[in-house]
């Protein structure tokens, strides 16, 4: 009991980065219509320039670790934000009218130069940082096992909460987000009643670029290493707890980014560590098979 | 919308430099933290950083040069080639094409021939030839049924370790075991072609991702069958008629009354993938032709329209799957008999990019496409070897760069299967792919 309290806890941590880094895929999704097969890598460059970044900010002699991450998380969401914009601009924005497979060709070219960008130019081998954030609570003992909380568990889940509140009154009650849902009804609608569509699409890769580099801090923070291959495995688990959750769907992203992460975790911690991946894929599979509009989705209507 | 034929405004310039600036912000933005500075670990196992501002400057420098010139000129290099030729220039073009792809077939042919002594060349024909052979393969899925299939390498490992596995446990030879894993491979695809049916386009994408990714990590983790990570070494070589290449009595070299030379083995082998690349080609072009070929292409450009025509979509989508997973299997298990050892490593996702990236760069549904694709980018990679770190990075942006500047491929001529009357030229910009239209 314990035990599976506790594997509790760490699944909805780890479903806590993934939700967020499906919000990207939902949001785009819905938008444009098209799987932002770059979306794990900007997460992962989202890690490295959190990384860079508490590098510099150490060495600028300010080493407040709360102060510190605010600045970081700042830092490190502008930037990936940019990175967002310049992959949108760049790589698929051209593609918007060109045959339906071409944005996806477009964005496995994206991710390959992301991913080996990256790997030019800040080395092949792992980084590590030193934990920054100890400490935790602990909850409850059991018998030879105790319950615990780490500080950076909190961390993750309460600024994972407050990111998905704030997001969801942006889409909720600002103009930018009426934009949004007006552009995923109908694009040439919105067009016609007057909503700027290329820069409603421009923006919604901005802020699903910035929520990933949240995603990407706090896996820095929680694993305490990246490398630049991180973003195609964070990407695919991504993807599928968007599908599950029903792509299109702000809180099926975030309740199948959970819903992952449990599994993931539970899969590791009951079977066998060596096919938690496999598990994560076939499950991909199986939603598709018997819900193929995921748990919060509506049904697609396909009009000749 | 490019503004033809406007007079260029004296304001132009500054537009331009405008413009420029901001591209260069926008890179500096973008490469202060990732290429400014550098990390890397330090003695005592934390990580230092180095700063490269020199470089960060020479980058944002040249984003702001090559942004001014494509202000300034870019409009008049975009006039293409079929506005400047004149027709009897573009007449003679098209009769050249009509020969290219004999032209290279003899070429392909003659490869051992003129490049014998230079065994480096030979290997690399191999490799264009088996990737060819894979963009064949593939190319009915994607091509011509439409599938946007992104774990093509599943069926290439699952042929290379059918005939790997066969040959270690039952010591049965190369031309017993190719047969055997195309149909282990086509299995596999029914396999996978069974819960992808109801999927559309994207989702199938992933799912066949997931896919390959799956093949992958069952050959790495079931370590008693596969040897996981270590792979399998020792792949019997494949035999001349039950000759084998070596220097025996019994041998090819000796029985000809040759003197023994290990590129005779080299050589056959070539023929061999060359063999088996121009009987997928056969096929494939015979397939186009049968009901069930001209059954891919209209799923391919509307399902919808397809089912109220009556086509069964299932069985349509799985012989397509089945068809290129064949395929994909006789070029494993190719690929294991040459290699000599395989291991999860040559099976990741990067060789699905690679001839997914050969077939839609070609030009989806060319064969000729196909083989110039592969050519050009396993060529390119050769040329790159000593930029080894910058190839990938080259080719992603490559494949983005064509996508975007040719999204029909590189050779966009493709054959029609079904003739009505004569063939009309058609401007290319008035031809619309049935699926341009954005998704209601």
């Amino acid at each position: 009991m314990e035990y599976f309290v506790q594997q509790l806890i760490n699944g909805i941590t780890l479903g806590s980065i993934y939700g967020l880094i499906a919000i990207g895929y939902t949001m785009v999704y819905g938008i444009v219509g098209m799987i932002n097969f770059a979306h794990g890598d900007i997460f992962m460059v989202g890690a490295f320039l959190a990384l860079i970044a508490f590098l510099v900010l150490v060495a600028l002699g300010i080493s407040t670790v709360p102060l510190a991450l605010f600045i970081v998380l700042l830092v490190s969401m502008a930037l990936t934000a940019l990175y967002g914009w310049t992959v949108e601009r760049i790589a698929y924005r051209p593609l918007r009218h060109s045959f339906r497979l071409a944005p996806l060709i477009s964005a496995i070219g994206m991710s390959i130069v992301l991913q080996n960008y990256v790997q030019v130019a800040q080395g092949a081998r792992v980084k590590p940082l030193p934990p920054l954030v100890h400490g935790g609570y602990t909850l409850f003992e059991g018998n030879d096992f105790a319950v615990r909380l780490s500080n950076i568990q909190i961390i993750i889940i309460i600024t994972t909460i407050a990111l998905m509140t704030g997001f969801s009154f942006l889409v909720a009650r600002t103009r930018l987000g009426r934009n949004m849902r007006a552009c995923e009804q109908d694009l040439k609608m919105a067009a016609l009643v007057g909503i700027d569509v290329d820069r409603t699409i421009s923006l919604t890769f901005v802020i699903g670029a910035a929520l990933a580099s949240v995603a990407g801090l706090m896996f820095l923070l929680y694993y305490g290493v990246v490398d630049f291959f991180i973003g195609f495995l964070a990407g695919v688990k991504a993807f599928t707890a968007a599908v599950l959750g029903g792509i299109g769907s702000l809180p099926g992203a975030m309740i199948g980014g959970i819903l992952i992460g449990l599994i993931e975790t539970m899969w590791s911690a009951y079977f066998s560590i060596e096919y938690k991946d496999v598990a994560a894929f076939a499950i991909l599979i199986i939603v598709l098979i018997f819900l193929p509009t995921g748990l919060l989705g509506r049904p697609e209507v396909e009009k000749v | 919308m490019p503004r033809e034929g406007e007079p260029d405004k004296p304001s132009d310039f500054l537009t331009a430099v405008k413009e420029a600036a901001i591209a260069a912000l926008v890179a500096f933005g973008l490469f202060v933290l990732l290429i400014g500075i550098r990390t890397d670990q330090g003695p005592t196992g934390a990580l230092v950083f180095t700063t490269r501002f020199g470089a960060l400057a020479a980058i944002v420098a040249g984003v702001f040069v090559a942004t001014l010139l494509r202000a300034l000129f870019w409009r008049r290099l975009t006039l293409s080639f079929g506005q400047i030729a004149p027709a009897s220039v573009k007449n003679a073009v098209a009769r050249l094409t009509n020969y290219a792809a004999a032209a290279f077939l003899v070429f392909a042919l003659v490869v051992p021939i003129i490049f014998y002594g230079n065994r480096y060349l030979l290997d690399l024909g191999i490799l264009i030839v088996t990737y060819t052979m894979l963009g064949f393969g593939l190319n009915i899925v994607v091509g011509l049924a439409g599938l946007l299939d992104l774990g093509y390498v599943a069926f290439y490992a699952v042929g290379a370790y059918s005939y790997a596995l066969i040959a270690q446990y039952f010591g049965l030879s190369f031309w017993i075991c190719l047969p055997l894993a195309g149909i282990l491979a086509a299995f596999a695809g029914i396999l996978l072609g069974f819960p992808v049916l109801r999927l559309r386009g994207d989702y199938l994408a992933i799912v066949t991702l997931g896919f390959g990714e799956i093949i992958r990590l069952i050959l790495l983790n079931w370590q008693s069958l596969t040897g996981g990570p270590n792979g399998i070494p020792g792949i019997p070589r494949p035999s001349f008629f039950g000759l084998p290449f070596n220097n025996s009595e019994h041998g090819f070299a000796a029985t000809f009354g040759l003197t023994y030379s290990p590129t005779h083995r080299i050589v056959f082998l070539y023929y061999i993938i060359l063999a088996l690349a121009l009987l997928t080609n056969w096929v494939t072009l015979r397939l186009r032709r049968l009901p069930i070929g001209r059954a891919w292409e209209a799923l391919r450009e509307d399902e919808i329209a397809c089912r109220a025509l009556g086509v069964n979509t299932t069985t349509t989508k799985l012989t397509a799957f089945a068809m290129g997973a064949m395929f994909g299997g006789f070029a494993g298990a190719f690929f294991a008999t040459r290699q000599g050892f395989i291991s999860p490593e040559s099976f990741t996702f990067t060789e699905s990019a690679l001839v997914l990236a050969i077939v839609v760069l070609g030009g989806m549904g060319s064969q000729l496409g196909v083989a110039v694709a592969a050519t050009v980018m396993l060529g390119g990679f050769e040329l790159f070897r000593e930029f080894d770190q910058y190839r990938m990075l080259v080719f992603g942006a490559a494949m983005v760069a064509i996508v975007i500047y040719r999204p029909r491929g590189l050779v966009a001529t493709r054959t029609p299967s079904v003739l009505l009357g004569k063939i009309k030229d058609i401007p290319a910009p008035i031809v619309r792919d049935a699926r341009t239209e954005t998704p209601a």
